[in-house]
Order: C-alpha cells, then sequence, then structure tokens
C-alpha cells in the first residue's frame, strides 16, 4: 500500500510542480527606487547567473558579457547599428594595405579606480587578452598581430595580413589597468557604469561612472537581481519589484498586467532549416529549393510567435542593416505545387528525412515542429528527432552526421565575416557541407577589399548565392522582447549580445 | 457495494480504457493539424481541454498520448512480468550460485534509479518507441523476478508440491501449473504497480524530450510544453496532468479493490 501511494504522489507531482515556482518569491521591499533626475536607479532582473569569473578576458556566458558591457570598452566600441566608434581612442585610422591600425588615445580617459589610462595599460590590455581571453575567435585573430607599439598618445598594431574585421576583434579587447590582479571579483574598466558589488545568485550592482568621457549616464545606479527561475522573474516584474528584463518570452509578455512598456527587438540569431547539403538528397539544389517553397515562413512566424520576429533571406539578421539583404527575404514564396513539381523533376518525391533538433531550446523543436506539419501537407514524411545538446555538438555541428537540423547562429563577433566564413567550402565549422566556388570566391573579395563600400558588395554578393543556390531554408529572426517601467525609456537594441544602461533615462 | 475502490476503480478504469481505445481509432480533431486562428484557446464545448500553442485540440492530443502510453505501460509490464517469472521461479524453486548471481544482477540494477538507467539505454540506442518498450521492460525485470522469487522460495516446500514431486511430475508443470496460480495474489497488484510506474516513466522520459518524439502527442511532453504556457493558458498543463494522475489512479484503485475483495 505504502509504495502504491508513493506512486500517486509520485504523479501528482510531476503535475503540480510546475505550477509551485511563482509563488515563492518575497517582493523586493527594500529597493526603494527614486526616479527623480540625476538619482534614478534601475533595478534589472537577470534570467541567469554570472560567470564565476568577471575577468573580461574569462567570460564565457553571453549573459555575463551582455550587462559587463557596461563596464569594459576596447580602444573602440560597437554602436546599434553594427558600425565601430572610437571609445578609449579619440580617432583610429587604418592604412591602406589595410595592415597598420593607428589609435590615438582619448585625453583624459580614466579608469573606475581613479586612475588614467595609459599606452602601457593598452599595451598591457591587448597582450593579456592575446594571452588568456577563452574567446576563440579574438584569440585567433590576435595570433595574427605582427606587433603593438605606442609612441606617446599614439598605439600602432601591425598585423600579419590584412583582416578585414580586425576593428571587431579590437573592440573585443577590453582596455584593463595593467597589472591590475583583482577582475575576476572586481573588475575596473572604463564604460559608462562602474562595478559596486557581486553576490552570486543574488545580485550585481553597477554604479554611474561619474567621470565617463561621453558625459554620465543619467542612471545613477543599476542593481541587477538574479533569478535561477523564469516564472519567479516574471513574477516580480509583473508585481513591480522590477524595472527591467530582458529576453522575455512572447507569452510572458502577453500576460504582463502592469503596463510597462514593451520593446520588440530581435535576438540576433539565423534561424533556419540548416541541410547537409553534403548527404543525399540535399546534394541536389532542386531539392533544397523544393523545401524552401514547401515552407510558408509566415505561418511558422503565426504559429511560434504570433507573428513576431523577422523573416531571413539568408545566413544575416536584419539587425546586422549594413549587411543586411532585403531583397532576398521574398525570394521562395509559399508555392507548394512548385516545390511538387521540383521535387518530381529531381526524382525525389516522397521524400523523407530526419531533422535533429536540440531538445532544450524550445523555440527550435517548436520551429521544427511546424515544418513537419507543414512539409506532410506537401507530400513531404519529414520526423523530429530531439537530441540533448552535447549530443547536438558531436553529432551534427561536429560529426556532420545530420540529414536537417533547426538551430540558430548568430555572429561570434561584428562582422559579417563572423555569420559568413563558415559556410566557405574548406571552413572547419562548415557543418552543412555547402561547397561553392562562387560563394569562396566572394568571401575572398570581401576579406581582401580595400573599402568598405567594395566589401559589403561582396558580402551582400555572397548572401544573395546562399539563397540562389537555396542552401538552407532561411526562417527568421526570433523576436526578442525587453520588458521596461514606463517611468524610463531610451532602451536600444545592438545587432549583439549587449545591454547599454547608460542610454536609459528617467522619463 | 461495500466494496468503494472496487466500484470506483473499475468505474475510473473502464472510463479510461473506453476513451484511449476510442482515440486509437477516432479524436474529436487532427492531434496534429496547427491552426494560428485558434491558439490557445480556453476549455469550451468544442475544445474540452482547451488548445495549445499551436492551436491542436488539447483533449485530442490526450487521447492520442495517453494511448501511447498505455501501450507502452502494457508492453514493458508484459516483458517485465514474463522474464521476470521465469526468471524469479527458477532462482525460487532451484536456489542455489545461479540464484546468488541473478539475484544480486536484479539489486545492481535496482541500485540505479530506473529513469537514469532507460536515459543511458536511449541515449546509446536512439529514441523509438519500440527502444523505449524494450529498455522500460528490462528495466521493470528486477523487481517482478524478486517478487515471484520469494513466493516459489516459500511454496517449494509445502506438502502438495513435495508430493507433486513424489510423483514425479515434470519440473515445468511443478513450476507453472501447480506454483504459478498461487503467487498471481501477490504478481497481480506487482502488476499494477509496474503499470502505474511505466506510465510515469514513460511521461518522465517524454518529458525530459527522449521518449515520444513530436509531432506525436505524449502526456510527458505535453506537461514539458506547457511549462512555458501556465500564466497565460494554465489548462493546456491541466489536462496533461490530470489525464496523468486519472489514468494512474483508476488502476491503483482497480487493483486495490481487488486486494480487498479477496481478503474478504
Amino acid at each position: 500500500m505504502r509504495k502504491r501511494i508513493a506512486v500517486l504522489l509520485t504523479s501528482l507531482a510531476l503535475s503540480c510542480a510546475l505550477g509551485a515556482g511563482p509563488g515563492a518569491t518575497a517582493v523586493m521591499a527594500e529597493e526603494t527606487k527614486n526616479a527623480s533626475s540625476g538619482n534614478a536607479e534601475l533595478v534589472v532582473g537577470l534570467s541567469q547567473d554570472l560567470d564565476n569569473s568577471l575577468d573580461p578576458y574569462q567570460i564565457t556566458a553571453a549573459g555575463t558579457r551582455e550587462v559587463l558591457f557596461n563596464v569594459f570598452e576596447g580602444l573602440v566600441k560597437p554602436d546599434t547599428d553594427g558600425n565601430f566608434v572610437d571609445a578609449v581612442a579619440s580617432e583610429h585610422s587604418v592604412s591602406d594595405d589595410g595592415i597598420t591600425y593607428t589609435f590615438t588615445l582619448r585625453d583624459g580617459v580614466k579608469f573606475h579606480n581613479g586612475e588614467t589610462v595609459s599606452a602601457d595599460d593598452v599595451l598591457y590590455s591587448f597582450e593579456t587578452c592575446a594571452a588568456t581571453t577563452t574567446n576563440t575567435a579574438v584569440a585567433g585573430a590576435l595570433s595574427d598581430i605582427q606587433d603593438v607599439t605606442s609612441s606617446g598618445n599614439e598605439i600602432t598594431i601591425t598585423l600579419k595580413e590584412k583582416n578585414s574585421s580586425f576593428l571587431s576583434t579590437v573592440s573585443s579587447v577590453s582596455i584593463v589597468p595593467a597589472d591590475y590582479a583583482d577582475q575576476a571579483t572586481a573588475p575596473v574598466g572604463t564604460g559608462p557604469f562602474r562595478f559596486e558589488s557581486y553576490s552570486p545568485q543574488d545580485k550585481v550592482v553597477f554604479v554611474r561612472n561619474d567621470d565617463y568621457y561621453a558625459g554620465a549616464p543619467a542612471l545613477s545606479k543599476v542593481t541587477c537581481r538574479i533569478f535561477e527561475d523564469a516564472n519567479a522573474l516574471y513574477t516580480s516584474l509583473d508585481a513591480g519589484a522590477l524595472d527591467m528584463a530582458l529576453h522575455m518570452s512572447l507569452d510572458q509578455v502577453n500576460s504582463l498586467s502592469n503596463g510597462y512598456d514593451v520593446i520588440e527587438g530581435e535576438m540576433n540569431l539565423v534561424q533556419a532549416l540548416y541541410l547537409n547539403n553534403g548527404k543525399a538528397p540535399f546534394d541536389d539544389e532542386r531539392v533544397r529549393q523544393a523545401l524552401c517553397y514547401a515552407i510558408d515562413i509566415d505561418s511558422i512566424l503565426e504559429l511560434t510567435e504570433d507573428g513576431h520576429g523577422a523573416k531571413l533571406g539568408s545566413s544575416v539578421y536584419p539587425s546586422f542593416t549594413k549587411y543586411f539583404d532585403e531583397s532576398l527575404v521574398g525570394a521562395y514564396p509559399y508555392d507548394p505545387a512548385k516545390a511538387a513539381e521540383l521535387l518530381d523533376e529531381a526524382g525525389a518525391s516522397g521524400l523523407s528525412f530526419t531533422i535533429k533538433v536540440p531538445s532544450n531550446y524550445t523555440p527550435h523543436v517548436d520551429t521544427a515542429s511546424v515544418i513537419v506539419e507543414m512539409l506532410s501537407a506537401a507530400g513531404i514524411n519529414a520526423s523530429i528527432q530531439k537530441v540533448e545538446w552535447s549530443t547536438w555538438l558531436n553529432d551534427v555541428y561536429q560529426g556532420r552526421d545530420f540529414e536537417a537540423t533547426v538551430i540558430g547562429f548568430d555572429a561570434a563577433y561584428l562582422s559579417a565575416d563572423a555569420l559568413l566564413q563558415r559556410w566557405v567550402s574548406t571552413d572547419s565549422s562548415n557543418m552543412i557541407n555547402y561547397s561553392n566556388k562562387d560563394y569562396d570566391a566572394a568571401i575572398e573579395k570581401a576579406q581582401h577589399a580595400t573599402d568598405d563600400e567594395e566589401q559589403v558588395a561582396a558580402y551582400k554578393e555572397a548572401e544573395k548565392i546562399l539563397s540562389d543556390t537555396a542552401a538552407n531554408v532561411y526562417i527568421q529572426d526570433l523576436a526578442d522582447f525587453v520588458v521596461l517601467n514606463p517611468k524610463f525609456t531610451g532602451y536600444e537594441f545592438y545587432p549583439l549580445y549587449a545591454s547599454d544602461f547608460s542610454k536609459i533615462r528617467p522619463v | 457495494m461495500k466494496n468503494r475502490y472496487l466500484l470506483t476503480g473499475g468505474i475510473l478504469s473502464t472510463l479510461v480504457t473506453s476513451v484511449i481505445v476510442t482515440g486509437y481509432f477516432w479524436t474529436p480533431y487532427s492531434t496534429t493539424a496547427m491552426n494560428a486562428r485558434e491558439k490557445m484557446q480556453p476549455p469550451s464545448l468544442s475544445h474540452w481541454f482547451g488548445t495549445d500553442n499551436f492551436g491542436r485540440d488539447v483533449f485530442s492530443r490526450v487521447m492520442q498520448g495517453a494511448g501511447c502510453s498505455f501501450l507502452i505501460a502494457v508492453l514493458v509490464v508484459l516483458i517485465g512480468c514474463f522474464a521476470g517469472v521465469v526468471i524469479g521461479s527458477l532462482c525460487g524453486y532451484f536456489g542455489g550460485t545461479a540464484d546468488l548471481i541473478l539475484m544480486r544482477i536484479c539489486d545492481t540494477i535496482t541500485a540505479f534509479p530506473a529513469i537514469l538507467l532507460a536515459l543511458v539505454i536511449i541515449s546509446i540506442a536512439g529514441s523509438s518507441v519500440s527502444n523505449i518498450v524494450l529498455a522500460l521492460g528490462i528495466l521493470f525485470i528486477p523487481s517482478f523476478a524478486r517478487v515471484v522469487r520469494t513466493q516459489y522460495a516459500g511454496i517449494r516446500d509445502l506438502n502438495y508440491i513435495k508430493a507433486a514431486r513424489l510423483e514425479g511430475v515434470s519440473v515445468p508443470r511443478i513450476l507453472y501449473a501447480h506454483i504459478l496460480p498461487n503467487t498471481l495474489p501477490v504478481l497481480v497488484p506487482a502488476m499494477t504497480i509496474g503499470f502505474n510506474n511505466a506510465v510515469l516513466a514513460e511521461a518522465s522520459m517524454s518529458f525530459l524530450g527522449i521518449g515520444i518524439q513530436p509531432p506525436m502527442a505524449s502526456l510527458g511532453s505535453m506537461l514539458k510544453d506547457s511549462q512555458n504556457y501556465l500564466t497565460s493558458a494554465p489548462w493546456y498543463a491541466l489536462g496533461a496532468g490530470f489525464s496523468i494522475v486519472l489514468l494512474i489512479l483508476s488502476f491503483s484503485l482497480l487493483s486495490e479493490g481487488i486486494q480487498v475483495s479477496r481478503n474478504e
């Protein structure tokens, strides 16, 4: 009898545990907010804890990078359009051959510890970053530096060979004070906010950097409260204990009842049904095109996100305005008849394949579910296989043992190169085995372009080739929602993972 | 009717079984067709359990999911019970070193949480209904083997078995015609408990994403999906959770009822 009761209890627990979460969080009453100008405090909810180390070169989690964006800066930093603007440097120039970069230090930039930034600090930062960074893309680019020298306020970086996206690397090298040993626990940078304290699983506090060279930000203090449970975060937000929350789901936004502003942006991901171009039947361009015609992107957006999200067309997401080619969005209108025709032509009617999806990413599983249903209406028999994230990395990403998968790719650094280089036929991360000589040539051309315009044109050409050859079925850049107390305004999305608190100000 | 367990259990399990059996042939709506206009509808006369995030009818999917769980659970119990009876009867009747070794193997298997072992088997063999049935079936053998063994070890020295042996009745006949029927009072409750555990195990595996694969409905994966919509569409989670509870409750009550009536 006891055993049977245990069984019953377990079954109840399984169905009820899901409902138990939210109530546990008490409203943080001690967090008195003062919205008067000059002394405004913002309370932000974070859905994941920070990395163990806050050293800018040791950050691995995107969520940590996102908030420490406010503390650290490089010689240049990205703006909301994807351009690089001067930060710790007051101006920068590139030699005509693209080998030598010259930066002039901005006068009187101060670290949060009160010391003035010197050329020695910059040299130290580049050296330390190259030696210790956990970001392999940055480490790779830094290893191609011939040397870094300084004379007075000028820093000169000479590269071994031309690298058209080197500025993005420079922006990733946070300028830190030389020989400061406590970055991991008490980070010191030059950004608009100064790190004050961090207690794991509880909160991280930033205060205004009054000496900031571009003028002190409007907020005097930003407290980021850490919630391991998404429901608890939501409840606190809805109760008004938080002023802002990032990356909210559509469902949470829809059921929000406190009148907070909802700001819609995108996640900066290229979500697609990635097809293994090296494996039959997807080695046939017509079969891939048929899939593009058989999948109704609008329907997917409607079903998974109530029509939010941005359509893609190729391997670059829309917020990357500089490189995004809008004309490719409608390249394959929904046309099941044409799809059937193309499949017939390719001798692949009655096609059947498996989509491997990482089980922990609900948006990708949802999209895959809709695709399967849509394809079955078009007479294509697709099935889903959910796999663990580690299995996905092993089998699909590294092993390339898959027919199709739904996943989102983001940019490791702020350049179209970060999204497009991977489909070059010889690239080690060319998961889909894409092989196209014209494409390789276009990317090569972009990487060796001498001026910006030529480079952008070459990248756009490459995007068009991906679309024409239907390398993948491009779906969407998922919608991303930020919820903000209407007492504040000014939140802006970046084409990379960053939350800029310095732009937020009281109304 | 003094035996309330038997009455409620009987009614509930008949009801549940008939809904499940109907689900194999007919559901009110398609279980896979999506409809953006019907997303997240609360329960109504046309959608008894409401609709989910893709506009699919939750009741239809519950019917299919429960049917799937039911079928898997029955097969798992059959595999576990059959192998368990064979192993348990031989070990219990003959004893000796083989008994010792087999029972220690059973102990070892029991020492691991069933779900964990099933996870390992599924991640190696790949996820499919037959693999789930096999993995769970194997994991359920020890619990049956142990129950059956204890029964056989007790009964083998009783006088009527001794008499049968003296008369030269063959061993298989003694094992399965003379002793087996006398283990039923213990075996039947073990089967219902096994059934309930199997339903839960399948639901848990689907909840973790390694059981039934979408777009096929499963009670566990429905619970998992509904988690994201708890605040705005609680009926989604309730429909799936309630069905698991009902499925297990009805068969638990039934077996309890059978026990009670036997004791009377």
